[in-house]
Parts: C-alpha cells; structure tokens; sequence
C-alpha cells in the first residue's frame, strides 16, 4: 500500500483527491458526505457577498450517447451568507480535523481582502484559495477572471493578500488567456504559495434551433458559461505542465479540469501537479467515485514500486519540451494486426481522404478471414513507404491494439530541428528534400 | 457402466468446453461503459450477497481490476463461481434498468468474471491486510458454498475458522456439481485458495460423526455452523433402479469432475428423469460427452418443470430431446439397463398429474440418470444433533435473519436450510450466519453487505429476498400496453 499523503504548500491531506470549489462543496452536509466518502480535502465553494443566481444554470455537452462529456454553468460564487459559510467551516474542520478544508474567497477592495482574511483564519481553515477564474458574471464586476486575465491587477491584489495572512494561499488561474504562465509568474512574484488550474473556460455548449437560444436557457437569454468536464482535461494538461516546467512560476501546484478517475489525477500528478480537484464527476455521479481514485491509484503505484504518491509527481514533466527540440530522425510507422482486424475500412479512409494515402485495400490473400470480414472483401494493408507514421489509423480504428505504431530504425543520429538549421547554416548538412 | 464415450479425448474437450468464454479487455471496457453506474442499483439489490456492481464495473473502466475484483469477494467471495453459474437473468441482470430504456441489461456475470479472472491471473491476494484474531474459534461442516461464505467472512472479522469436509477436496457441489461448461473444477479450487488466504483452516476427509464426534465441536468451538448441504438423489420407487447403467446425477457430474472427461462412462442413448436445472446439467452433459441420443422424461408439460428458461433452451440447442407427460414405471434389463418402459400422464384440474390407463409403451436406453431432487437428511442430523428442529419438508429450521437453530451456538445455512438453491444463495446465508454469530459471540452487530441498499431497504428473509425473479414479465406488459396506448392516443 504507497503513501498517498500530499502536502501542498503546507496544507496536508491524507489522500490527493480534493472537491474542487464549486456546486459540491456548498454547504456543510456536502462536506461530511465528502469526507465519510473518503475524499482528501475540500475548497469550499467560493464565498464572497452572497450574490442572487439565475434559474436554469448548466447545460452540457453529450457525444453519442455519453452524457455530459462536457460541462457548462453560469452559476455565481456562493449565495449564502459569509457568516453562515464560515460558521460550517468551522463546524466542519472540528469533525474533520485531518482533512484539508480550503476557504475560497472573491471580493474587491483591501480591506474586503483583510476582513475576509481574518475570518477564514478565525474559521479555522487550513489555507485558502482566490478566485480569479470564474469566466461568468462575477468578471462583469471586475472580479473572477477580469483578475486573472490581468497579472498586473492579479499580483496587486495577491499582495494585499499576502500582507495580511499567515496562511497558505493558493490562487487559482483562468484558462481564459493567452498564456497561463504569466498570470501564474504574477502569483509567485507576489509571494502566493500554490497556483491552482484550470478554472472554467469561456463556452457554449449548443443552440436550441427551436428557440434560437443556447442552454443554460433563462428567460429568452443565455450567457457565456464555464466549461469544464472530461472534454477540458488536455486544456488543462497543457496547462498545468506549462507551469510546472516554468522555472519563473516555480509554485505547487494542484491539478484541476475534468479528472474523473484515478487515472486521471495520476496523468495530472505526473505532469506536475501536487494533489488534483475534481467537480464536474462528482456532479455526475457523486462523491462515492473516489473509492476507485483512492484504490486505483493505489494499486497503480504499488504496480510500479512506488511507496509514495510523491515519486510520480513530475516524472513526465519534462517530456514536454519546445517542438524544435524533437528528433526529425525518428520514423514510426502503423502496423494491422489481420487477427483483430474486423474489415471496417476506416483507417483506409481516414488514411486516403485525411492524411497521407498511404493505405492500400488489396485482395485477402495471405491474410485470410479475420473477424467478421467477408470472403474475398478488400483489406486494409499500410505502405510502408508512405507511412508518416501519423498515428492517425491507429486512432480511428475501433479495435484495441488491432492497429499499432511500431519503431522503424534508422543508423542515423537523432537532429532536432534546432541542430538542423544551425547545421544547414554552417554548411555541415545538405537540406532535407521537400516531400513530392 | 461398461459403456463409454464413443468421442476422441479432443472432440470431448472441445464440447465440454465453456460455454462463454472470458471477455477480452476491448468487450470489458466497451460492456463496462455501457453501465450507467445508479446509486441504490437494482442490481445490487437483487444480488443475495449484495455486490455493489456499479462499483466493480467502475472499476473495470477505469482499468483498476484487483480494485473490481476486491469489490466482488468482499461481498461474495465465491464471486468467481457466482459470475459463472448464477441465473443472472433473474437476479442483477434481470433488474438492471437497462430495460426500462428496452436495451439490453449490462452483462453483469460476464464482467464479474472478467475481474476475477484478472486477479486470478495476476496472482494477487486481495486481502492482503492481516486481521487481528478476536479470539473466538468457530467450526463449519461442510466446505460447500454456504460453509466459504460463513467461513471467510468470519475469518475477516478475526475469527480463527476450521472447516471439516468428508470429501478428499473442499468445495462441495461447487467444486463436484456444477456442470463442466459453465466452469470447469479449476475454479472452484482457486477460490478455496483465497479463502484458504484469509486464514481459514480446511481439515479434508474428515466427517463429523465418524472421525471427529459432534460433541467435540460443540466443546472445543465457540459456534458452529451447519453447511452440509443435502444428502443422495431421491430414489425412484420403480423397480430396477439397481441395475448397471442407472445413475444419480450428481454421481454422474461428480465423475465429470473427477476423471479425465473422455473417461467419463456415457450411454448411446440416454434417458433423465426429472425436469429440475440439475437434469439439464446431466442431459446436456450426456449429450456432450457423446451420448447420441439424451432425453428428459418428465411427468408434467413444459411450462411446470423446474429449470430455468433459458437452461431449457441450452439443452433443446444442445440438441436434447424431451418427453413431457410421461413417467417411468419400470427400469428394463438384466444386470445392465436395457431401456424403461414409460407411461403417459395428465395433469387434472387440481393440478396432480395421474397416469393414463393402457398408455405404457418401451424405450431403448443403456443409461438411465435420476435427477429427482436431494433427500434431506433429517435422521442422520437428530442422530448428532437431537435438538435440531426440521419442518414439515425436512428443512433445517434456524432464524431466517440470523441463521441460529433452535440450539443457540450452532447456525446453519445453505441447501440443509433452503431446501436447494444458487450457490449464490448459499454464499448469502453464509454470510448472514457469520453476522449472526459475530453478534452473539461479540454483540457487535454488522451492517451489510447482505443486500446493502444503501436507503435501508430491510433483508430478505433468505437469499435476495425476492420469491420470484425481480422482474415480473406480466406487470411489465401491462404497463407497456398501457403506454403504448397513451402515446398513441
């Protein structure tokens, strides 16, 4: 059984798995029923004058079949009372005392800050979080993201945060920009503790073409809502690696954007991240789902001899490197295995009209019957000349493992792009000839 | 029986072979999706041990199987066979509500095997945490399904637990009577293994009454529980029943068991009697093993035999024949079986089936299997035990919530109590036993997971609790109707 206690900044928890803030860390209620499910923390929903909601908050995004791929809402931060927030903080850090218990704040002025400061110290909380991501209405009234779309603004207001509180603070980023490294330098220069990414991005999930409106639907009008869920997750991959490799932001970080599983939270962890939160599956199906991120991802270090969940973090940070430094050497190309192959053709199709026409479909002889293919029907066969090695029928084929990528090797050294041209300016090389 | 399968040892492998073979992981993963993951599932509820299922198929999603399969035997540690041999059609599969969407209901026992397989395969014990022992010791008799369950769950509340098996082998009619095409013995031995992981000490030919008295138990153990099942196959009545070429069913899918399966002696033309699932384990299994001709003879029509639909339509697919309203009268031959004569019946208005004047007629057979139902054993239990109470039908009686007799440190549960159910019925009464016992030995009462509806749902009396299959086909037409009528109006 691997260690899977985190400690993010100075706020320990004895799993990584945190409810991130939002719909299900609103009340008190919610944050026992988390925590008897075993989840590892919690940012409560962010608390700020209580604002007033609209009816009908969330609308989704459903792929053949699967529900809630991805996940829209215009709701506004808490709409209950500061006092009432704090109070069943307070309540609940005292059953809870092992797990981490974050208070989300929003508010405007220094002396906003102080106060609210002041109570999420009194509330007992083991750090908190800014807002300076929610992408709908609060940003209308130049908070949420109209902070974090602005590193200047961001790192005024994190200072005057950070001249009034002992306690860990972490800000959490809007994916709205143009680079999330900068509002994330900003942070650190202003002395925050941990980021955290990504909140929310800009969206529309569909159009009623009955109403000509889009859903959330509310009174003839929509708005701009924030997208999360599964579909968000290589948004959020990219840019919680692009932090962790900055050494200007140099900060902890905790993963966030369409985690579902524990195989998830383990891609975000390995990509940097110290602990993750999770929403939008817990809206899905519930807090009990983190059972499985607990056990699996358990199970997963123990498959890799790993005694902590701290060995994983970062590993594939620096896979990720600028593309001029990738080797133009290396040669992949696909390969059918005729045993699985069920003779749909897509990968020739996919191959002819959307890359590099290098699949033939060629008479079966040789291969035989494969499953569910007709005697004497065409098959799919690579050439291997042409192969790029795109991956592209490996990616459309509905069978697992039927097409694979398979190494091609070469005598030739390994040339970045970046060597090439410094190579082709001192004369050293030849230009590669251009395709035909 | 002189007379022997006439099929190559190959041809006799390949149709005894599983019937379904273990998903590969692409049909688990796509099977596993299609799970709409309910909380407070129908499924679960239906399983008499109570599995969370949305749990463990979560879990083949997401590609953690040792974490599936833990969910599995926590509950029913005969998870493995279960996911084989359990009528899933009237239990999880047939309440999965898949089928109020009219789509097909989530292959439950398939997935269930898929988890198990994989931890099976990867040889991973998946309890590896040590309880610490309470101090208390209980003896189980009997090492059949109803004895696993008691006997695993006790050990995982810290009970030091000894079963006592007759036989060479545990396991019971689960490692000796299940047919080999829904799971060959290999099976039932691995989860012996993981029971045996848990602590638990198995003491083989050993019988209670012959090699250890009663009494002892009852002094040396803090409880015992009472899981030895049923006794031999009711006897016909007819004469020639002693004749070579007669055999009781579960005699005949024991030798299936226990020698090499082209070994197996078969007829070339062989009769069943009686019309229960355990006639058509032995009619398809005649047939398979290469009998040319297997035939059911039953005294009542198709719609009153005892076997599950769709068993009845694995045997008529296996090519079985059947002989409705018909009993036997006579076993014909001089040592060896050399056919029955037969006689016709009808079912009266009260539902008796009486036989018709003048309607005998012969058949030729060289292999006759009785498969009429297992005798309780009723004396040889007051013998031992002559407090045990039994009903009117030879049923052990004990606490339905609790499985404790009428003597207060002995429990029972399994087919000595049910009569003849699933195993997964057994495993459920096991468990039930367990907790029982944990309360009177501890007063520590333990909440599920026996049915766990997680919104309070009481216990069934026994197993699921449900008399009949969680669907009932009839309500469900009419509601149909009904609103296909309002659609259409």
């Amino acid at each position: 059984m691997a260690d899977l206690s985190v400690n993010l900044a100075g706020i320990h928890s004895p799993n990584p798995f945190w409810v991130a803030s939002a719909p299900p860390a609103n009340t008190a209620y919610q944050c026992h029923r988390a925590f008897e499910a075993g989840w590892g923390g919690l940012v409560w929903k962010t608390i700020g004058d209580p604002i007033v909601n609209v009816s009908s908050r969330y609308s989704s995004l459903d792929i053949a079949g699967n529900r809630m791929v991805g996940f829209n809402n215009i709701e506004l931060i808490s709409d209950r009372s500061i006092e009432t927030n704090f109070k069943e903080i307070k309540e609940c850090k005292k059953r809870w005392p092992n797990r981490a218990l974050i208070a989300s704040l929003m508010t405007d002025t220094k002396e906003n800050w102080h106060e609210m400061l002041a109570r999420a110290l009194d509330s007992g909380a083991d750090g908190v979080e800014l807002n300076f991501g929610c992408p709908h209405g609060m940003c209308e009234r130049g908070m949420g993201s109209a902070v974090g779309q602005n590193p200047d603004v961001m790192e005024t207001i994190v200072g005057w945060v950070m001249e009034a509180t002992q306690l860990p603070v972490i800000v959490k980023l809007t994916p709205n920009v143009t680079d999330v490294t900068r509002p994330a330098r900003a942070a650190k220069k202003a002395g925050a503790n941990a980021i955290s990414l990504i909140n929310t991005i800009n969206s529309i999930t569909q159009v009623n073409l009955d109403t000509m409106c889009p859903e959330p639907y509310v009174a003839g009008r929509s708005t701009h809502g924030g997208y999360c869920g599964p579909a968000v997750k290589p948004i959020a991959l990219n840019m919680v690696q692009s932090c962790a490799i900055d050494p200007e932001v140099g900060l902890p970080i905790s993963g966030i954007g369409g985690i579902s599983n524990w195989k998830d939270a383990a891609e975000f962890i390995a990509l940097g991240s110290t602990n993750v939160q999770v929403c939008t599956a817990i809206m899905h199906y519930g807090f009990r789902i983190v059972e499985d991120m607990i056990d699996g991802l358990n199970d997963f270090l123990d498959s890799k001899g790993m005694k902590s969940v701290n060995d994983l973090r970062g590993l594939a940070v620096q896979s990720v490197q600028k593309w001029e430094t990738l080797d133009l050497h290396y040669q992949r190309i696909a390969k059918i295995d005729y045993d699985k192959c069920i003779g749909c053709n897509l990968c020739y199709i996919a191959c002819e009209d959307g890359a590099h026409q290098a699949i033939a479909l060629v008479s079966p002889n040789g291969h035989g019957l494969g499953p569910g293919r007709l005697p004497g029907k065409a098959i799919p066969q690579i050439k291997e000349k042409e192969c790029v090695g795109c991956n592209l029928c490996s990616l459309v084929c509905p069978v697992e493992q039927c097409i694979t990528m398979v190494d091609v090797p070469n005598d030739q050294d390994p040339l970045s792009w970046k060597e090439y041209q410094t190579r082709l300016a001192s004369g050293k090389m030849k230009a590669i000839p251009a395709h035909d | 029986m002189q007379v022997k399968t006439k099929r190559t040892k190959q041809e006799v492998a390949e149709a005894m072979g599983e019937i379904e073979p273990c998903y590969r992981t692409q049909e688990a993963k796509v099977e596993a999706d299609r799970c709409l993951y309910c909380f407070d599932a129908p499924c679960i509820m239906a399983c008499p041990t109570g599995i969370d299922i949305p749990g463990f198929i979560k879990k083949i999603a997401t590609g953690n199987l040792v974490g599936s399969a833990r969910v599995i035997l926590e509950s029913n540690i005969l998870g493995a066979s279960c996911a084989r041999v359990c009528p899933t059609q009237v239990l999880c599969e047939g309440a999965c509500v898949m089928l109020d969407r009219d789509e097909k209901p989530i292959k439950i026992g398939r997935l269930q095997r898929y988890a198990t397989d994989a931890l099976w395969e990867k040889g991973v014990n998946p309890f590896p945490k040590k309880v610490k022992p309470n101090g208390k010791k209980v003896a189980l008799v009997g090492s059949g399904p109803a004895s696993l369950g008691c006997a695993a769950e006790l050990a995982r509340l810290g009970y030091a637990t000894t079963v006592f098996e007759k036989d060479a082998e545990p396991g019971g009619l689960n490692r000796y009577g299940i047919a080999y095409y829904k799971m060959p013995p290999a099976v039932a031995q691995q989860e012996v293994k993981w029971v045996k992981d848990l602590g638990v000490e198995f003491r083989t030919n050993t019988e209670i009454g012959k090699d250890v008295p009663m009494e002892k138990l009852l002094e040396d153990y803090d409880a015992v529980f009472l899981g030895m099942g049923l006794g031999r196959t009711h006897r016909l009545g007819v004469p020639g029943e002693d004749k070579a070429g007669v055999v009781e069913a579960l005699e005949f899918i024991r030798w299936i068991h226990t020698k090499p399966l082209h070994e197996v002696p078969v007829g070339e033309r062989v009769a069943v009697l009686g019309c229960g699932n355990t006639a058509i384990d032995a009619v398809t299994q005649a047939k398979r093993l290469g009998a040319k001709e297997a035939v059911i003879i039953y005294r009542r029509g198709e719609g009153d035999m005892t076997a599950y639909p769709y068993e009845y339509e694995l045997a008529k697919k296996d090519g079985c024949n059947f002989l409705f309203h018909t009993a036997p009268v006579e076993i014909l031959g001089e040592k060896q079986v050399t056919g029955l004569r037969l006689i016709r019946t009808q079912v009266g208005a009260d539902g008796k089936a009486t036989t018709v004047a003048g309607s005998e007629f012969t058949e030729p057979f060289d292999m006759v299997i009785m498969a009429l139902g297992q005798e309780k054993q009723v004396s040889l239990w007051q013998k031992l035990l002559p407090k045990l109470k039994f009903d009117s039908a030879g049923r052990l009686e004990c606490n339905p919530a609790t499985g404790q007799t009428s003597m207060p440190k002995v429990f029972a549960g399994g087919d000595a109590v049910s009569g003849g159910r699933e195993v997964v019925n057994a495993v459920a009464e096991g468990k039930k036993a367990a907790h029982g016992m944990h309360a009177l030995l501890c007063g520590k009462p333990v909440n599920g997971p026996i049915q766990a509806s997680r919104l309070g749902h009481r216990d069934g009396a026994k197993g699921s609790g449900f008399l009949r299959p969680v669907r009932v086909p009839e309500l469900e037409a009419a509601y149909k109707k009904e609103r296909n009528a309002k659609s259409h109006g």
